[in-house]
């Protein structure tokens, strides 16, 4: 090797040294350039709280991709977040995931809510741009063809038969505690499709539903939902409710003392939120929820956990969903081995990514879906939310029935 | 579908507690109306804001919500006052079509601040008495409820004796059967125009005190309350306190037992039911040829 400098290298590196000086981000442009990805949430409007907790995770994760050393196959270029308010509607959405296209990015996660979901992925579709949907569990996300999205998590089928599934078995091990239920849903598409898809499988299984109760979000007052369930006295609560009206039924139940053998629920929107089980420990208390929650076995999660937490933030499951999605896209883009749409998008759907803060095991989409992916049953215990069910993934035993 | 007894009974009464409340967020409306003749579309948003009032001064001063009845009635009282005598009154320029259009953009300047400020998340309060019952008999019935039912009363009361013995009740009456002639005898009606509006805003205060101990806020939820208040305004009879009252109770209970018996779905059709009915065989309403 030569270790003498001629003119010809010194003014080489002198001429780099200077440009240096003169403009330091040169300096990093010496290194590969930036990977842009869209980072789309709902932080403001109806869905803000959900959309704070997926960002969270969003950001936590480029950090950690970036500090690992960025994408190894792209000579360690980092990761560089377009973040993209979708303020709880559809068309903002849209509106952001053009204006992330203006800024060239390669790929976009999140949504949250479904209809941001279906509209926002349609609008990356038109410019080949990969979407990773993050939670937006409505299956016509998928179904639609679309070669561009993917959804990480489960979907409303995967979820609702899997609550099912969890709810027979935790059932016939406490040697058939409950029998008879009553299913309160909200009036939507969402409650009503759960309801119904409910009343038709549960008797298969030996339950009888007593009561179907509809209610309107947002419901007022749900004292005479709960004197209903009072005059029924139903083993088994099954609440499909939005946050607002699940807070209000528990906290009904609990003041006009109905004391159902336990209550279940499917994709509740605070069942498995710890806003609801720091505010009302009480009315919280063994409710159980089917839902997307992180894998309480794996470590990574209470490191995670740890690390929010000391940002004065609240933990929730969007956030290492978020985490594990813009990961899974890491590896994608890594695989790869260039920032071009169509070869991530190739590399997504050949992906097995396993290193997820997910219950699911190694990832395997299917037209766009995870088939790894499976949602968790969770109980709140002792003011924490804790996964009961399925075994592999249990970081507590189900508490069922709650009373005899 | 059937019912045990207690359960029905016990609808009704959930009813009439609900009712209390719904009456006094129709009191400032009818007052209003049965002054100032204009309907104040605003109204719904005035009673967001007192209730975000409660939700904060509980949230970071600690202040119990019944406590707050004390601050925040002069309050919104003050508020109510200022908006009419120097927001409303001049800018409708004497038009009666003007004001429904003021109150119109009110409410939405205040919605929508109320959104800037707090966001749309949907916040309650946890008080130790919130979920307490009161026990009588088989029936369980919701304390803050109860104390909300004993305060609107007590509050259409006062307002009743106010208007019915004081001065200024005499000056708001005299406005509202004929503004020239009180003019002419001496009364300041733009005064007795932004003092009837104060007393609308300040009843709404107290509205939200009652309220909060049980429900939530978000800047939208006054909307729920004021359509049920005009509902109660046109049954009891536009203008009238002791209809604002009964309507209110009745309509409490209609929807209470709809809700059971038609599901909590279709809980409001009897309200609106009723309004129509109203509307087509009597519509000065229960008290109105009074007014």
């Amino acid at each position: 090797m030569n270790t003498r400098f001629d003119r010809r290298t010194l003014l080489k590196g002198g001429a780099v040294a200077l440009t240096g000086i003169a403009a330091p981000s040169i300096v990093r442009g010496q290194a590969p350039a930036t990977i842009k990805i869209g980072i789309l949430q709902p932080v403001t409007g109806a869905l803000a709280m959900d959309g704070e907790f997926g960002r969270t995770g969003a950001e936590l994760a480029i950090a950690d991709v970036n500090a690992a050393g960025g994408i190894k196959s792209l000579g360690g270029a980092k990761l560089e977040m377009v973040f993209g308010d979708a303020r709880s509607n559809p068309e903002a959405g849209v509106q952001e995931v053009e204006r992330m296209q203006g800024e060239g990015v390669v790929a976009i996660v999140g949504g949250f809510a479904s209809p941001i979901c279906l509209a926002a992925s349609q609008a990356a579709s038109r410019y080949d741009l990969p979407y990773l949907v993050d939670v937006g569990v409505s299956d016509q996300i998928i179904s639609r063809g679309l070669k561009n999205t993917f959804r990480f998590a489960p979907g409303f089928g995967i979820c609702t038969k899997s609550a099912i599934e969890n709810l027979v078995r935790i059932n016939e091990a406490a040697g058939k505690a409950t029998k008879t239920v009553a299913l309160v849903h909200e009036d939507g598409l969402f409650g009503s499709g759960l309801a119904k898809l409910m009343a038709t499988e549960l008797p298969k299984h030996g339950f009888e539903i007593v009561e179907t109760i509809a209610i309107p979000t947002p419901s007022r007052d749900l004292s005479n939902v709960v004197l209903r369930l009072r005059s029924l006295n139903p083993d088994l609560v099954i609440p499909s409710t939005y946050y607002g009206e699940t807070v209000l039924l528990a906290r009904t139940m609990q003041q006009q003392r109905v004391r159902p053998k336990a209550v279940y629920s499917v994709l509740n929107g605070a069942a498995s939120n710890m806003r609801f089980v720091k505010e009302f420990p009480e009315a919280a208390d063994k409710i159980m929820d089917c839902n997307h929650w992180h894998d309480p076995r794996n470590p990574k999660n209470a490191e995670l956990q740890k690390r929010v937490e000391a940002a004065g933030k609240i933990w929730n499951y969007n956030t290492p969903l978020n985490y594990s999605s813009v990961r899974l896209l890491a590896d994608a883009i890594e695989r790869a081995g260039a920032a071009d749409r169509a070869k991530i998008i190739a590399a997504l759907g050949s992906s097995t990514f396993a290193e997820h803060l997910m219950p699911y095991g190694p990832t395997r989409f299917e037209n766009g879906q995870n088939m790894g992916a499976a949602p968790v049953s969770t109980q709140v215990q002792d003011g924490q939310i804790k996964v009961v069910f399925p075994e592999a993934f249990a970081d507590a035993k189900p508490v069922f029935p709650v009373r005899g | 579908m059937t019912y045990p007894l207690p359960i029905i009974a016990e609808a009704m009464l959930n009813g009439l507690l609900t009712g209390a409340v719904y009456a006094l967020v129709a009191l400032g409306l009818t007052l209003v109306y049965g002054v100032l003749h204009i309907i104040n579309f605003a109204h719904g948003a005035l009673l967001t804001s007192a209730m975000f009032a409660v939700w904060a001064i509980h949230a970071f001063l600690g202040v119990d919500p019944y406590l707050a009845i004390l601050p925040l009635t002069p309050l919104f009282f003050a508020l109510g006052y200022g908006l009419q005598r120097y927001v409303i009154g001049p800018a409708s320029h004497g038009d009666d079509g003007n004001i429904l259009l003021v109150t119109l953009g009110l409410a939405i300047i205040i919605e929508n601040g109320l959104l800037a400020l707090f966001r749309s998340d949907t916040r309650s309060l946890a008080t130790d008495y919130s979920f307490q019952v009161v026990e009588l008999g088989p029936l369980l019935l919701s304390q803050a409820r109860l104390y909300g039912f004993a305060g609107a009363l007590a509050v259409t009361i006062l307002l009743w004796l106010l208007l019915a013995r004081t001065d200024i009740g005499k000056a708001i009456r005299a406005v509202a059967k004929e503004k020239l002639g009180a003019a002419l005898v001496g009364i300041d009606v733009r005064h007795v125009y932004a003092v009837t509006f104060g007393i609308g805003c300040a009843t709404l205060a107290i509205a939200a005190c009652l309220l909060m101990p049980t429900f939530y806020v978000n800047p939208r939820v006054g909307g729920a309350f004021v359509l049920v208040a005009f509902t109660i305004v046109v049954l009891g009879g536009m203008g009238s306190i002791p209809g604002a009252l009964a309507g209110g109770l009745v309509i409490g209970v209609v929807e209470s037992l709809c809700g059971l018996f038609l599901g909590e779905s279709l809980g409001q059709i009897g309200i609106f039911i009723i309004f129509i009915l109203v509307l087509l065989f009597r519509p000065t309403g229960l008290f109105g040829a009074r007014a």
